[in-house]
């Protein structure tokens, strides 16, 4: 007879996203949902305890005159049952994080709860991108990169013009496009990697430093600008450098006063829980709506596991790539039906 | 809660008591087997070369090899020679008489060790009366060599006196288990102590309800000898130059001053000297007004008042007037962003800066 509290945690398995606050550390977001989930389980009336036969000293009932003591059987609760006895019911759910975020980001982060933590391993593995919203600003120079840290150097930036940001930016993702092409492994002169890199399905095999995919600017009101990016192996450190550097080639400086996930592979910012979601109800919600994309990662995880073993490396590619292809066009399917997936849930009691 | 009698009966014989002793394993497991074959020594004498006597003794020969050898010597001495050959085979249907019925031991079932209280609880008396107390075993146990002592205690010698002591002192029976899950030692502390320390903090006039309240808020009291508990009345009276009363009043609030280490309030002292600059009588104030800061963590302290100083603007002698201010949770810098860092970010009228 399985208890109400195992039969809530059976459903505790799986990959949802989650939206960290800026300023806060990822393991403090994840102790957080593991011990909401712990609360909720805790909660659940626990098994009913075993009774045992106890001989009570009572008076005789028939008669109400005698005063004889004569041990009457009972069934009592048997207090190794006891709850101040047994203590709680769970002590521990394994909650695992994927990509992490520093605490200078926010945005959407990935965490695994039960089996969803083999799926996990498979997401890091898969060449997966991540989308990046960056917040810079022009004319200051800190030793961080960030606007939290020392000021070193200030400049002036009227010269910088949206068309100059623009160019810097195209120069930057020309090298980075070289780099993804070196990283790949891939001879261009073929037929199938020109097609894979019409199709923009290049990935870079192995270790590879931070490579951006994709990068252009959104906004442009001097000195405050922001970009988007696309990016694969990359740091936040990374990205705040990048700013950095955005702002040498324009011969100003500048720092980034902000940098937000908005998507982790298939797992998008509309769909990540805020702070009054982390609950037990919302998460098994979340791991409920993601189920599909769960089930997809692990088995092209599990395919690529198996082809490695057949040990032969032109059809490993191809079919590897076939298959990110098809995660890819689950990002473009998962894209459109999104609208629907925040409505649903349901408001906490 | 009525223990059956058949638990009471094995419970009150002494090789289940040895056998309830579940932190080491040879000696007790010795002990255990010892004291059982001391019983088969009684059967045998009285009863010579019977069938059962030697199913005993080959039973107890194929012991562990933790079994002491010079004690089987004086059974095959008499004329009880164990002769494997004739064995008679024994029945578990044969009719026994009644003498040898009463005689025949049970070996206890509960296990020599054990790494929760969970086997044990049903079976003791104390465990039991402990758990109908409201105390929680299970926080206990994880503590290390707890529940070794707490099994090994017998109620009506040791828990039940230190028991009434404190009923009597006034401390309410709901707050008793609480007070115990906190502090299971009040149980081994001799009551002469308990008594002594009691009397000399009511010599300092504490009053009978105010000794109740400092004994449940802060349980680890009585247990620190009437030197430390006077080391630390002089220092909190001479250091803050408090009068007797206010100290008294101080104590009865917070009566953990008077259990922990002296040495992190010397240094919150410090810093309120020189780092925030307050005065005698202003540090006096803070302290009559919140205890807790004399044992607040110093960095956070800090961090709260270079906030609310600095980036707020509050005069310094305002935030010695409304001291609650330092130990408010509001502005406590956090893993979770709270309304400090949302006050960081309006800029300095109050306003959102972008």
């Amino acid at each position: 007879m399985t208890t109400q509290a195992v039969r809530l945690f059976r459903k505790m398995d799986g990959l949802f996203a989650v939206y960290k606050p800026q300023g806060v550390h990822w393991k403090h977001v994840r102790d957080n949902i593991e011990s909401s989930l712990l609360k909720a389980l805790n909660s659940c009336p626990p098994a009913a305890p075993q009774l045992a036969v106890h001989f009570q000293l009572l008076s005789d009932g028939k008669n109400s005159s005698s005063k004889d003591l004569v041990p009457s059987p009972s069934m009592v609760p048997v207090l190794a049952d006891h709850p101040l006895v047994t203590g709680p019911q769970f002590h521990k759910v394994h909650v695992g994080v994927g990509h992490r975020l520093d605490a200078f980001s926010s945005g959407v982060l990935v965490l695994g709860v039960g089996k969803g933590n083999r799926v996990l391993e498979h997401l890091s593995k898969s060449h997966v991108t991540r989308d990046y919203t960056l917040e810079g600003e022009f004319g200051k120079s800190t030793d961080s990169f960030m606007d939290t840290g020392r000021v070193i150097e200030k400049a002036t930036y009227d010269h910088v013009t949206q068309d100059k940001l623009e160019r810097v930016l195209a120069m930057i993702q020309g090298a980075n496009q070289k780099a993804l092409i070196t990283y790949s492994q891939v001879d261009l002169r073929t037929q199938e990697a020109y097609e894979l890199a019409v199709r923009g399905l290049l990935y870079p095999h192995g270790k590879s430093p931070p490579i951006l995919t994709g990068l252009r600017c959104i906004n442009f009101n001097p000195p405050h600008f922001t970009l988007e990016v696309q990016c694969v192996n990359e740091t936040q450190k990374y990205l705040c450098k990048l700013i950095h550097e955005v702002g040498l080639e324009l011969r100003t400086s500048a720092i980034c006063s902000g940098v937000r996930r908005t998507r982790d592979g298939p797992f998008k910012v509309e769909n990540a829980l805020t702070r009054q979601h982390w609950t037990a109800d919302s998460i098994i919600q979340a791991i409920a709506h993601f189920s599909k994309t769960t089930r997809k990662i692990r088995k092209s995880g599990m395919y690529r596991q198996t082809a490695g073993q057949f040990n032969s490396s032109a059809q490993i590619q191809e079919q590897t790539r076939r298959q990110s292809e098809q995660i890819n066009q689950e990002h473009a399917g998962l894209s459109s039906s999104t609208s629907d997936a925040v409505g649903d849930r349901k408001t906490p009691s | 809660m009525h223990v059956c009698q058949r638990c009471v009966s094995l419970f009150l014989s002494r090789p289940l008591s040895a056998a309830l002793q579940p932190s080491t394993r040879a000696p007790h497991q010795r002990s255990h087997l010892t004291l059982l074959q001391h019983s088969t020594r009684h059967t045998l004498s009285q009863r010579h070369g019977t069938q059962t006597g030697t199913h005993f003794t080959g039973r107890q020969a194929a012991s562990p090899p933790l079994y002491n050898k010079k004690e089987i010597v004086p059974l095959n001495s008499d004329d009880h020679r164990i002769d494997l050959d004739s064995a008679v085979h024994l029945s578990p249907l044969q009719e026994i008489s009644e003498d040898e019925a009463v005689q025949i031991q049970v070996p206890s079932a509960l296990p020599p060790e054990s790494s929760t209280l969970r086997p044990y609880v049903d079976k003791s008396e104390t465990l039991s009366k402990l758990v109908h107390l409201g105390v929680n075993l299970w926080k206990l146990e994880q503590r290390p060599n707890v529940g070794s002592m707490l099994v090994r205690l017998d109620f009506h010698a040791d828990v039940a006196p230190r028991l009434l002591f404190l009923k009597d002192l006034g401390v309410e029976e709901s707050k008793l288990g609480q007070l115990l899950t906190i502090n299971p030692f009040i149980l081994t502390e001799s009551v002469d102590n308990l008594e002594a320390r009691v009397s000399y903090l009511k010599s300092k006039k504490f009053s009978k309800q105010s000794v109740a309240a400092m004994v449940s808020k802060a349980p680890y009291l009585l247990n620190f000898s009437v030197e430390r508990l006077d080391n630390r009345l002089g220092f909190f009276q001479k250091q803050l130059g408090l009068r007797a009363e206010k100290t008294r009043d101080v104590v009865t609030r917070l009566p953990k001053l008077l259990c922990g280490s002296l040495e992190p309030v010397k240094e919150n002292l410090k810093v309120f000297e020189l780092e925030f600059g307050f005065r005698g009588n202003e540090i006096q104030h803070i302290v009559t007004t919140v205890p807790k800061v004399l044992i607040a963590n110093k960095r956070k302290l800090t961090q709260i008042f270079d906030f609310v100083h600095n980036t707020m603007n509050v005069p310094q002698s305002l935030i010695g007037k409304f001291p609650q201010t330092l130990v408010s949770r509001v502005l406590r810098p956090g893993p979770v962003p709270t309304v400090s860092a949302q006050l960081r970010l309006l800029g300095p009228l109050g306003v959102p800066a972008r």
